[in-house]
Protein backbone atom coordinates (compact mmCIF):
# COMPACT_ATOMS: atom_id res chain seq x y z
CA UNK A 1 0.00 0.00 0.00
CA UNK A 2 1.03 3.59 -0.72
CA UNK A 3 0.81 6.40 1.73
CA UNK A 4 0.98 9.60 0.75
CA UNK A 5 3.23 11.70 3.29
CA UNK A 6 1.85 15.03 3.28
CA UNK A 7 3.17 18.07 5.28
CA UNK A 8 1.70 18.52 8.87
CA UNK A 9 -0.27 21.58 8.89
CA UNK A 10 0.04 22.43 12.32
CA UNK A 11 -3.15 25.04 12.64
CA UNK A 12 -5.96 22.66 12.32
CA UNK A 13 -9.12 25.17 11.19
CA UNK A 14 -8.36 27.17 8.07
CA UNK A 15 -7.78 30.62 9.07
CA UNK A 16 -9.51 33.27 7.40
CA UNK A 17 -8.03 36.86 6.62
CA UNK A 18 -9.74 39.87 5.59
CA UNK A 19 -6.83 40.65 2.81
CA UNK A 20 -4.73 37.98 1.05
CA UNK A 21 -1.72 40.09 2.81
CA UNK A 22 -2.32 39.49 5.90
CA UNK A 23 -2.74 35.75 5.40
CA UNK A 24 1.11 36.09 4.23
CA UNK A 25 2.44 38.45 6.87
CA UNK A 26 1.29 35.90 9.49
CA UNK A 27 2.94 33.07 7.85
CA UNK A 28 5.83 34.63 7.42
CA UNK A 29 5.57 36.14 11.38
CA UNK A 30 4.87 32.64 12.77
CA UNK A 31 7.65 30.85 10.96
CA UNK A 32 10.36 33.69 12.33
CA UNK A 33 8.76 33.13 15.87
CA UNK A 34 10.50 30.53 18.39
CA UNK A 35 8.20 28.20 20.32
CA UNK A 36 9.01 28.43 24.12
CA UNK A 37 8.45 25.10 24.76
CA UNK A 38 9.60 23.23 21.92
CA UNK A 39 12.94 25.49 21.72
CA UNK A 40 14.27 23.95 18.36
CA UNK A 41 10.73 24.90 16.31
CA UNK A 42 8.91 27.67 15.47
CA UNK A 43 5.55 28.85 15.74
CA UNK A 44 4.36 27.62 12.29
CA UNK A 45 5.60 24.17 13.08
CA UNK A 46 4.76 23.33 16.86
CA UNK A 47 2.21 21.53 18.54
CA UNK A 48 2.91 22.78 22.11
CA UNK A 49 -0.39 24.48 23.02
CA UNK A 50 1.50 27.42 24.02
CA UNK A 51 2.48 27.41 20.12
CA UNK A 52 -1.26 26.93 19.64
CA UNK A 53 -2.13 29.99 21.96
CA UNK A 54 0.93 32.05 20.58
CA UNK A 55 -0.27 31.60 17.11
CA UNK A 56 -3.72 32.79 17.90
CA UNK A 57 -2.69 35.97 20.06
CA UNK A 58 -0.08 36.61 16.38
CA UNK A 59 -3.32 35.98 14.41
CA UNK A 60 -5.53 38.80 16.07
CA UNK A 61 -3.24 40.75 16.13
CA UNK A 62 -2.64 40.68 12.21
CA UNK A 63 -6.55 40.98 11.95
CA UNK A 64 -6.64 44.02 14.40
CA UNK A 65 -4.41 45.56 11.21
CA UNK A 66 -0.97 45.57 13.88
CA UNK A 67 2.27 45.91 12.21
CA UNK A 68 4.99 43.15 11.97
CA UNK A 69 6.57 45.68 14.04
CA UNK A 70 4.19 45.86 17.05
CA UNK A 71 3.06 42.18 16.70
CA UNK A 72 7.05 41.14 17.50
CA UNK A 73 7.78 43.59 20.47
CA UNK A 74 4.55 42.34 22.01
CA UNK A 75 6.45 38.66 22.44
CA UNK A 76 9.64 40.42 22.96
CA UNK A 77 8.50 42.35 26.17
CA UNK A 78 6.51 39.00 27.35
CA UNK A 79 9.77 35.74 26.34
CA UNK A 80 12.43 38.26 25.58
CA UNK A 81 14.52 37.94 22.21
CA UNK A 82 14.54 34.06 22.81
CA UNK A 83 11.35 34.34 20.64
CA UNK A 84 13.34 35.72 17.75
CA UNK A 85 14.77 33.33 15.18
CA UNK A 86 16.89 36.47 13.98
CA UNK A 87 17.95 37.89 17.54
CA UNK A 88 18.77 42.09 17.18
CA UNK A 89 21.87 43.49 17.05
CA UNK A 90 22.89 44.86 20.12
CA UNK A 91 26.21 44.72 22.25
CA UNK A 92 25.85 40.91 23.68
CA UNK A 93 25.01 39.74 19.93
CA UNK A 94 27.85 41.40 18.39
CA UNK A 95 29.85 37.96 18.66
CA UNK A 96 27.19 36.10 17.15
CA UNK A 97 26.54 38.61 14.03
CA UNK A 98 30.17 39.85 13.08
CA UNK A 99 32.45 36.65 14.17
CA UNK A 100 31.64 34.52 11.24
CA UNK A 101 32.42 37.86 8.86
CA UNK A 102 35.80 37.95 10.96
CA UNK A 103 36.61 34.73 10.60
CA UNK A 104 36.08 34.69 6.71
CA UNK A 105 38.28 37.77 6.59
CA UNK A 106 41.13 35.64 8.70
CA UNK A 107 40.75 32.52 6.33
CA UNK A 108 40.77 34.40 3.06
CA UNK A 109 44.10 36.41 4.62
CA UNK A 110 45.54 33.26 5.71
CA UNK A 111 44.80 31.48 1.86
CA UNK A 112 46.07 34.65 0.13
CA UNK A 113 49.63 34.02 2.55
CA UNK A 114 49.25 30.72 2.48
CA UNK A 115 49.34 30.68 -1.59
CA UNK A 116 51.95 33.67 -1.52
CA UNK A 117 54.49 31.61 0.31
CA UNK A 118 54.21 28.92 -2.16
CA UNK A 119 54.28 31.19 -5.55
CA UNK A 120 57.61 31.78 -4.08
CA UNK A 121 59.44 28.56 -3.80
CA UNK A 122 59.93 27.19 -7.36
CA UNK A 123 61.63 30.66 -7.81
CA UNK A 124 64.15 30.45 -4.33
CA UNK A 125 64.93 27.00 -6.02
CA UNK A 126 65.78 27.48 -9.22
CA UNK A 127 69.44 26.22 -9.94
CA UNK A 128 72.71 28.36 -11.03
CA UNK A 129 74.26 28.26 -13.78
CA UNK A 130 76.54 25.75 -12.43
CA UNK A 131 74.40 23.90 -10.80
CA UNK A 132 72.29 23.48 -14.33
CA UNK A 133 75.28 22.42 -16.07
CA UNK A 134 76.02 19.63 -13.32
CA UNK A 135 72.57 18.43 -13.71
CA UNK A 136 72.90 17.94 -17.86
CA UNK A 137 76.17 16.55 -16.61
CA UNK A 138 74.48 13.94 -14.67
CA UNK A 139 71.64 13.08 -16.95
CA UNK A 140 74.46 11.98 -19.91
CA UNK A 141 76.06 9.30 -17.83
CA UNK A 142 72.72 8.50 -17.06
CA UNK A 143 72.10 8.01 -20.50
CA UNK A 144 75.49 5.91 -21.21
CA UNK A 145 75.03 3.66 -19.07
CA UNK B 1 60.40 27.06 20.14
CA UNK B 2 58.65 29.57 18.05
CA UNK B 3 55.10 31.26 18.69
CA UNK B 4 54.06 30.04 16.25
CA UNK B 5 53.79 26.30 16.92
CA UNK B 6 51.66 27.14 20.05
CA UNK B 7 48.66 28.76 17.99
CA UNK B 8 46.82 25.30 17.68
CA UNK B 9 47.23 24.80 21.76
CA UNK B 10 46.02 27.81 22.42
CA UNK B 11 43.16 27.63 20.31
CA UNK B 12 42.11 24.62 21.98
CA UNK B 13 42.25 25.88 25.52
CA UNK B 14 40.10 28.34 24.73
CA UNK B 15 37.89 26.62 22.66
CA UNK B 16 37.83 23.87 26.06
CA UNK B 17 37.18 26.60 28.23
CA UNK B 18 34.15 28.22 26.12
CA UNK B 19 32.21 24.38 25.93
CA UNK B 20 33.61 24.17 29.80
CA UNK B 21 31.70 27.17 30.55
CA UNK B 22 28.74 26.01 28.32
CA UNK B 23 28.04 22.89 29.96
CA UNK B 24 27.54 24.65 33.66
CA UNK B 25 25.54 27.30 32.45
CA UNK B 26 22.61 25.65 33.50
CA UNK B 27 19.75 24.34 31.99
CA UNK B 28 19.38 25.56 28.60
CA UNK B 29 15.52 25.32 28.00
CA UNK B 30 14.93 28.29 31.16
CA UNK B 31 14.21 31.18 28.83
CA UNK B 32 15.50 34.45 31.41
CA UNK B 33 12.53 36.46 32.01
CA UNK B 34 11.82 40.40 30.28
CA UNK B 35 9.53 40.83 32.97
CA UNK B 36 11.89 40.91 35.91
CA UNK B 37 12.40 44.42 37.46
CA UNK B 38 8.82 45.18 35.94
CA UNK B 39 6.06 45.97 37.14
CA UNK B 40 2.66 42.98 37.24
CA UNK B 41 1.21 43.04 34.05
CA UNK B 42 -2.25 44.37 34.56
CA UNK B 43 -5.21 41.97 35.14
CA UNK B 44 -8.56 40.97 36.27
CA UNK B 45 -9.14 37.27 36.26
CA UNK B 46 -11.97 35.76 38.20
CA UNK B 47 -10.86 33.94 41.61
CA UNK B 48 -10.48 29.81 41.41
CA UNK B 49 -13.41 29.45 44.04
CA UNK B 50 -15.63 32.44 43.08
CA UNK B 51 -16.10 33.10 40.30
CA UNK B 52 -17.91 36.31 40.86
CA UNK B 53 -15.11 37.61 42.58
CA UNK B 54 -12.03 39.01 40.84
CA UNK B 55 -8.58 38.84 41.37
CA UNK B 56 -6.23 41.96 39.56
CA UNK B 57 -2.69 43.06 40.24
CA UNK B 58 -3.69 45.29 42.72
CA UNK B 59 -4.24 42.67 45.02
CA UNK B 60 -0.77 41.71 44.68
CA UNK B 61 0.57 44.92 45.67
CA UNK B 62 1.47 46.20 48.75
CA UNK B 63 3.09 43.35 50.58
CA UNK B 64 6.26 41.37 49.31
CA UNK B 65 4.57 38.16 47.60
CA UNK B 66 4.52 34.70 45.66
CA UNK B 67 2.90 34.44 42.67
CA UNK B 68 2.66 30.60 41.41
CA UNK B 69 1.62 29.40 37.75
CA UNK B 70 -0.01 26.21 38.53
CA UNK B 71 -2.48 23.12 37.05
CA UNK B 72 -4.12 20.33 38.50
CA UNK B 73 -2.71 18.40 35.45
CA UNK B 74 0.63 19.34 36.39
CA UNK B 75 2.99 16.40 38.00
CA UNK B 76 5.93 18.86 39.45
CA UNK B 77 3.02 20.83 40.52
CA UNK B 78 2.82 18.46 42.91
CA UNK B 79 5.86 17.95 44.22
CA UNK B 80 6.57 21.77 45.30
CA UNK B 81 2.68 22.11 46.54
CA UNK B 82 3.90 20.95 50.62
CA UNK B 83 6.57 23.73 50.32
CA UNK B 84 3.86 26.28 49.11
CA UNK B 85 1.73 24.46 52.37
CA UNK B 86 4.39 25.12 54.97
CA UNK B 87 5.27 28.63 54.26
CA UNK B 88 1.41 29.40 54.44
CA UNK B 89 1.54 27.51 57.66
CA UNK B 90 4.44 29.42 58.93
CA UNK B 91 2.73 32.94 57.45
CA UNK B 92 5.94 33.60 56.26
CA UNK B 93 4.60 35.28 52.48
CA UNK B 94 1.42 35.57 51.41
CA UNK B 95 0.91 33.26 48.07
CA UNK B 96 -1.46 33.48 45.01
CA UNK B 97 -1.85 31.47 42.65
CA UNK B 98 -2.87 31.28 39.29
CA UNK B 99 -4.00 28.36 37.79
CA UNK B 100 -3.36 27.92 34.39
CA UNK B 101 -5.82 26.17 31.48
CA UNK B 102 -7.07 24.45 33.86
CA UNK B 103 -10.84 23.47 34.96
CA UNK B 104 -12.83 24.46 37.59
CA UNK B 105 -13.32 21.56 39.20
CA UNK B 106 -10.72 20.06 38.65
CA UNK B 107 -8.62 22.96 40.42
CA UNK B 108 -10.54 23.01 42.97
CA UNK B 109 -11.11 19.41 43.78
CA UNK B 110 -7.32 19.81 43.43
CA UNK B 111 -6.97 22.00 46.15
CA UNK B 112 -9.25 20.34 48.47
CA UNK B 113 -7.25 16.96 48.27
CA UNK B 114 -4.07 18.73 48.49
CA UNK B 115 -4.80 21.71 50.72
CA UNK B 116 -4.74 25.38 49.41
CA UNK B 117 -1.50 27.77 50.68
CA UNK B 118 -3.06 30.70 48.34
CA UNK B 119 -4.14 33.75 49.92
CA UNK B 120 -6.43 33.83 46.61
CA UNK B 121 -6.16 32.10 43.39
CA UNK B 122 -6.83 33.61 39.59
CA UNK B 123 -8.17 31.15 37.60
CA UNK B 124 -7.00 32.14 33.98
CA UNK B 125 -9.42 29.61 31.71
CA UNK B 126 -8.15 30.79 28.31
CA UNK B 127 -4.81 31.71 29.11
CA UNK B 128 -4.39 34.89 27.97
CA UNK B 129 -3.40 36.63 31.39
CA UNK B 130 -0.67 34.29 31.81
CA UNK B 131 0.68 34.70 28.45
CA UNK B 132 1.40 38.48 29.78
CA UNK B 133 3.36 37.24 32.19
CA UNK B 134 5.40 34.99 29.68
CA UNK B 135 4.37 32.08 31.61
CA UNK B 136 5.63 29.34 29.02
CA UNK B 137 5.16 26.23 31.39
CA UNK B 138 3.87 25.47 35.22
CA UNK B 139 5.03 25.37 37.11
CA UNK B 140 6.60 29.03 37.85
CA UNK B 141 6.72 30.99 40.66
CA UNK B 142 7.22 34.77 40.42
CA UNK B 143 8.77 36.96 43.82
CA UNK B 144 6.70 40.67 43.68
CA UNK B 145 8.24 43.23 45.83
CA UNK B 146 5.89 45.41 47.87
CA UNK B 147 5.21 47.99 44.70
CA UNK B 148 4.31 45.58 42.39
CA UNK B 149 7.64 44.61 40.70
CA UNK B 150 8.26 41.21 39.62
CA UNK B 151 11.99 40.74 40.90
CA UNK B 152 12.56 36.81 40.24
CA UNK B 153 11.42 34.32 38.36
CA UNK B 154 11.48 30.30 38.69
CA UNK B 155 10.72 28.16 35.66
CA UNK B 156 10.05 24.83 36.91
CA UNK B 157 9.10 23.30 40.32
CA UNK B 158 10.97 25.04 43.50
CA UNK B 159 13.01 23.04 45.74
CA UNK B 160 14.05 23.13 49.28
CA UNK B 161 16.90 24.02 48.40
CA UNK B 162 16.34 27.16 46.22
CA UNK B 163 13.62 28.37 48.66
CA UNK B 164 16.33 28.41 51.54
CA UNK B 165 19.19 29.65 49.54
CA UNK B 166 17.22 31.90 47.10
CA UNK B 167 14.25 32.56 47.70
CA UNK B 168 13.31 33.15 51.49
CA UNK B 169 16.73 35.78 51.58
CA UNK B 170 14.90 37.18 48.84
CA UNK B 171 11.88 37.98 50.61
CA UNK B 172 13.74 39.57 53.91
CA UNK B 173 15.86 41.49 51.51
CA UNK B 174 12.24 42.60 49.89
CA UNK B 175 10.88 42.58 53.16
CA UNK B 176 13.06 45.54 54.60
CA UNK B 177 12.97 47.94 51.70
CA UNK B 178 10.78 50.83 52.16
Amino acid sequence: MLFVLLPVQAADVPLEFDKPEQGQRYQDLIEELRCLVCQNQNLADSHADLAQDLREEVYEMVLAGKNNEEIVDFLVARYGDFVLYRPPVKLSTWLLWFAPFVLLLAGIFLVYRFARARAQVPQQQQLSAAEQSQLAKLLKEEDKS
Amino acid sequence: MRVKYLVPMIIFVMLTGLFLSGLHKGDPTVVPSPLIGKPVPAFALPQLNDGNATLTEQDLKGEVVLLNVWGSYCIPCRQEHPLFLELAKQKVVDIYGLNYADVRLDAMNWLKQLGDPYVKSAFDEDRRVSIDFGVYGVPETYVIDKDGIIRYKKVGAISEELLAETILPMIEDLKKQQ
